[in-house]
């Protein structure tokens, strides 16, 4: 890994700070229990795993580029889009999800560190070896699993190839490893904060990554479930899935949305918390309705377990659980419609700027809200029948997860880099990159809705004729987007490395113990003394 | 048919900006928008679809535009002093209810339209059952006798590797269903294999076929024509080479394709009773193999070694004949093999295992006659 040079450098610089600064060398990163660490840890578990997943895409988009099959055959085309989704899902978004509570958390609830150290660093070095193990599956005879990252049974089961089995195992690794995370964040948020941090005054990651803890260690377990009857049914003569054997191939689609929905949720949350705290300091106003903002990410967190089936549909529920699902699916809406009506009444009136952290926070907003219009429209179970398995689902989840949680995530980075490294990232590189990937991005993606209404399937590696001039386009806006995201890595050794110096409140109009109460890269352990809190 | 829709201020996209629509409609128009089809009920999905969509828009036009504002008129370089109002329950309850109050106004007409879509037992004319098998289709006309298998046409695995010019590509088929105008028909998916669906736009017709399970869904088709439909969801391999042919006639014309359906069926029965010679069961095996088996075998029966074995030195098709008839014929449990004795008709199945044993590097030189497959069902 090139990186760790580049921290022990960073790193280094601080120890003149800090009495009790870390280990050198790379036995630092092997044994650490600090929370920045391990978050810089899962922060760059996070973008390997980004460009990992994103070189993948590159290989679909380019197969996709023009009818016909070209590059690859379609059996590799469906191992690309199956790891693609596995890796971007369980490898890029939630790992950086985590990687940015464990440097936050402690440090916005006036905390020296997580509550259970050295669990954390458990939680982090699992992660290495289940991803390795996932990804040597490309390598083994008959290839890594090809059967889409839903892996709908029995084409994950029968039909597999032998390498589903470490597909298993990495799965399995990953739900430890999120469970034990989610255990930490709960224990460190209910347990370590200063006095005066009542839950109410809590900032919104907190909160929201509070909430996305519990739904973590409610459905980890369902999916960690539903992997051990898959490996029952191959090996060991059972038949939960198989219907000659007496089983039921959808009762794995009920199980696995059990866990599937809840998931989706648990990519965003987060990411609501982080708009929360970008939109506020560039605006230089408070936040909008906080209080409803808890009110509206609990009751998502809580509808979010209830309307799993509208993914679905088509496989023949009956009608009155298809009307149920559908209305409990557009109930979504309203809370989530909340939460888009505050922010944008906290940007009413105010004061506005916009540097980088608050371009990617905007495009977050408005492209966020396009995926949750498609997502208005996929809920409405009749119409659904046409949308479901199309183009028009690819487009309205890559907007929610692509300009939605990577969008918060790299708004995120932005926004917190100055007060982790003590140098602010360079601004004009950084609205080249918004507005780089911003353009690309809806290049990829947009055409997608129209193939998708027009009748083009999801996970085909060829298309018929009539939709060959957007996927031209999409694969463009897509090898951009990708080659955005390098660029991206470039912008943030640079910062890394050095840049001009932060102040300790960073942004005009930053709030919270982060940014009133610690210095400018933070020291090794954030509040020694508990911080006042107003 | 699918140009008609054009030109209307409709067909324009599902979601979004205003600034794309100008761009991109002129040039496009025809893959921009759900097909209206050809069916009452896919009248009403398509309306239902435009509404939500509009609804969407008007949403986006109020909420982007008031960011808009903000972001124009609020902004610290026009000299904008932050104001500090930060709550207002009576703002909060207006925003949860006013959309609440679109919800019901979408759940009205969708609850209407989920309800006939679900209705496809009542007053049924034709009964068509769809199995669903890597990566081909079979119809079976309940109380007609007719059943056949419908795969990707040859015209298009011809030119994967450039298709260009080649109207169709990927949905043509080399038996289509042939089907009666303004008539109900009612589909029945079934599967032998993984989880397929069938799904043809025009039709408004999407339902997963389910091994284990029978779902069904319905379509007065009230124009002949031609429509073409895909299977949506991951089978497998070549999931993207499975397409679905309907052509809509009088009914007239379709009581006639009975007719020769039943008479071809017949011919197949009769041509199974012959002996027949080595050069014509290798010329058809070769067809045979190359549309139902070349998927996972290789067209050159090199497999994929550790997903599908190969056929080339195979101990199976280099050893006693009546274990390859076997596992032809019926499959291999637990495995990806179908039992093809419910795809392929005798003469098919002989002709194929002889081209098995005598090509793709093998050379058992033994033929194997239908009669023998004839014994094997």
């Amino acid at each position: 890994m090139q990186t760790e040079t580049t921290h022990d450098d960073v790193h280094g610089a601080h120890d003149e700070h800090d009495h009790h600064g870390p280990a050198k060398g790379l036995m630092r990163w092997v044994t650490t229990t600090n929370h920045k660490d391990i978050g810089t840890l899962y922060l760059w578990l996070s973008f390997i795993m980004l460009l990992y997943g994103g070189s993948m895409a590159m290989v679909i988009r380019l197969e996709l580029f023009q009818p016909g099959l070209q590059w690859v055959d379609p059996h590799f085309f469906n191992q690309m889009t199956t790891m693609h989704g596995l890796v971007m899902v369980f490898g890029a978004i939630m790992p950086a999800f985590v990687g940015l509570a464990n440097w936050l958390v402690p440090m916005m609830i006036g905390a020296p560190d997580m509550a259970l150290p050295r669990l954390n660093n458990w939680s982090f070095w699992i992660l290495p070896f289940a991803f390795t193990m996932l990804a040597s599956t490309t390598f083994m005879e008959g290839g890594a699993p090809a059967f889409g990252w839903t892996f709908y049974a029995p084409l994950s089961t029968t039909f597999a190839p032998d390498s589903t089995d470490f597909f298993i195992f990495a799965v399995h690794l990953m739900g430890i490893s999120s469970v034990m995370g989610s255990i930490n964040i709960i224990a460190t948020i209910l347990n370590m904060r200063a006095p005066g941090m009542t839950l109410m005054k809590m900032p919104l990651f907190v909160w929201t990554w509070l909430i996305t803890a519990y739904l973590l260690i409610a459905v980890m377990p369902v999916l960690a479930g539903a992997v051990t009857m898959m490996l029952t049914d191959r090996h060991f003569g059972t038949s939960f899935f198989d219907a000659a054997g007496g089983g039921d191939p959808v009762l794995f689609q009920h199980v696995f949305w059990f866990f599937g929905h809840p998931e989706v949720y648990i990519m965003i949350l987060p990411a609501f918390g982080i708009i929360s705290a970008i939109v506020p300091t560039f605006a230089r106003k408070p936040l909008f309705g906080y209080s409803s903002m808890v009110y509206a990410t609990a009751s998502i967190a809580i509808l979010s377990f209830m309307v799993w089936a509208h993914h679905m549909f088509t496989t023949g529920m009956p009608v009155a659980g298809e009307l149920y699902f559908m209305y409990a699916t557009i109930l979504i809406s309203v809370p989530t419609g909340v939460k888009v009506f505050n922010w944008v009444s906290t940007m009413w009136k105010g004061s506005m700027t916009f540097e980088t952290p608050m371009l990617f926070a905007l495009g977050f907003i408005i492209m966020f809200t396009i995926g949750g219009f498609s997502g208005l429209m996929l809920g409405v179970a009749p119409v659904d029948t046409q949308y479901h398995d199309t183009y028009f689902v690819v487009a309205h989840f890559h907007y929610v997860l692509v300009t939605g949680a990577l969008y918060s995530i790299i708004a995120a980075f932005y926004y917190w880099v100055p007060k982790w490294t003590g140098h602010m990232y360079d601004e004009t590189l950084g609205k080249i990159h918004f507005w780089w990937s911003t353009i690309a991005v809806n290049v990829l993606f947009f055409p997608q809705h129209f193939v998708g209404l027009a009748g083009m399937p999801r996970r085909i590696p060829d298309y018929s004729l009539q939709f060959a001039e957007f996927n031209a386009i999409s694969s463009i806006g897509g090898f951009a987007f990708g080659l955005a995201q390098v660029f991206f890595l470039y912008i943030v050794i640079k910062t890394i490395k050095g840049g001009k110096k932060a102040t300790d409140q960073v942004w005009e109009g930053a709030t919270g113990l982060e940014f009133e109460q610690l210095s400018s890269p933070p020291p090794y352990h954030s509040f020694t003394q508990a911080p006042p809190v107003r | 048919m699918i140009l008609k829709k054009l030109s209307r201020p409709g067909a324009l996209i599902p979601v979004g900006l205003g600034l794309l629509l100008a761009s991109s409609v002129a040039r496009a128009e025809y893959a921009l928008n759900m097909t209206e089809s050809v069916t009452p009920l896919g009248r009403e999905l398509y309306s239902l679809h435009m509404l939500v969509f509009w609804i969407c828009v008007v949403i986006g036009v109020v909420v982007f535009g008031a960011m808009a504002w903000s972001i124009i008129y609020h902004r610290k370089s026009q000299g904008a002093e932050a104001a500090n109002f930060h709550e207002s329950t009576t703002i909060e309850i207006v925003w949860t209810v006013v959309p609440l109050l679109i919800l019901i106004g979408i759940a009205i007409p969708a609850t209407g339209t989920l309800i006939d879509l679900e209705d496809a037992k009542t007053d049924a004319d034709i009964t068509l059952q769809v199995t669903g098998i890597q990566w081909k289709w079979k119809y079976t006309y309940i109380d007609e006798d007719v059943s056949f298998v419908s795969s990707l046409a040859q015209s298009s695995r011809d030119v994967v590797s450039d298709p260009t010019g080649n109207e169709n590509y990927l949905l043509e088929v080399d038996n289509p269903v042939v089907l009666p105008i303004n008539k109900k028909v009612r589909f029945l998916f079934h599967s032998d294999d993984v989880i397929h669906a069938w799904w043809v736009p025009d039709l408004a017709v999407k339902q997963d076929s389910i091994p284990g399970f029978i779902n069904d869904s319905w379509a007065i088709i009230e124009e002949p024509g031609t429509y073409r439909g895909q299977c949506a969801e991951l089978c497998g391999k070549d999931h993207g080479f499975m397409p679905i042919v309907v052509e809509a006639v009088t009914e007239d014309e379709y009581q006639q394709w009975l007719v020769s359906q039943r008479a071809a069926a017949a011919e197949a029965a009769a041509a199974a009773e012959q002996e027949w010679s080595v050069q014509d069961l290798l010329a058809r095996g070769e067809t045979v193999y190359q549309s139902n088996c070349a998927a996972c075998h290789g067209p050159t029966g090199a497999g994929i070694p550790g997903a599908f074995p190969a056929m080339t030195g195979s101990a199976i098709v280099n050893g006693d004949p009546a274990a390859h008839i076997d596992i032809v014929v019926n499959g291999k449990a637990g495995t990806a093999m179908a039992a093809y004795k419910s795809q392929l008709n005798d003469v098919d199945i002989a002709a194929v295992i002889t081209y098995e044993r005598n090509a793709l590097g093998n050379s058992v030189g033994d033929t194997v006659q239908p009669s023998a497959i004839k014994n094997a069902r």
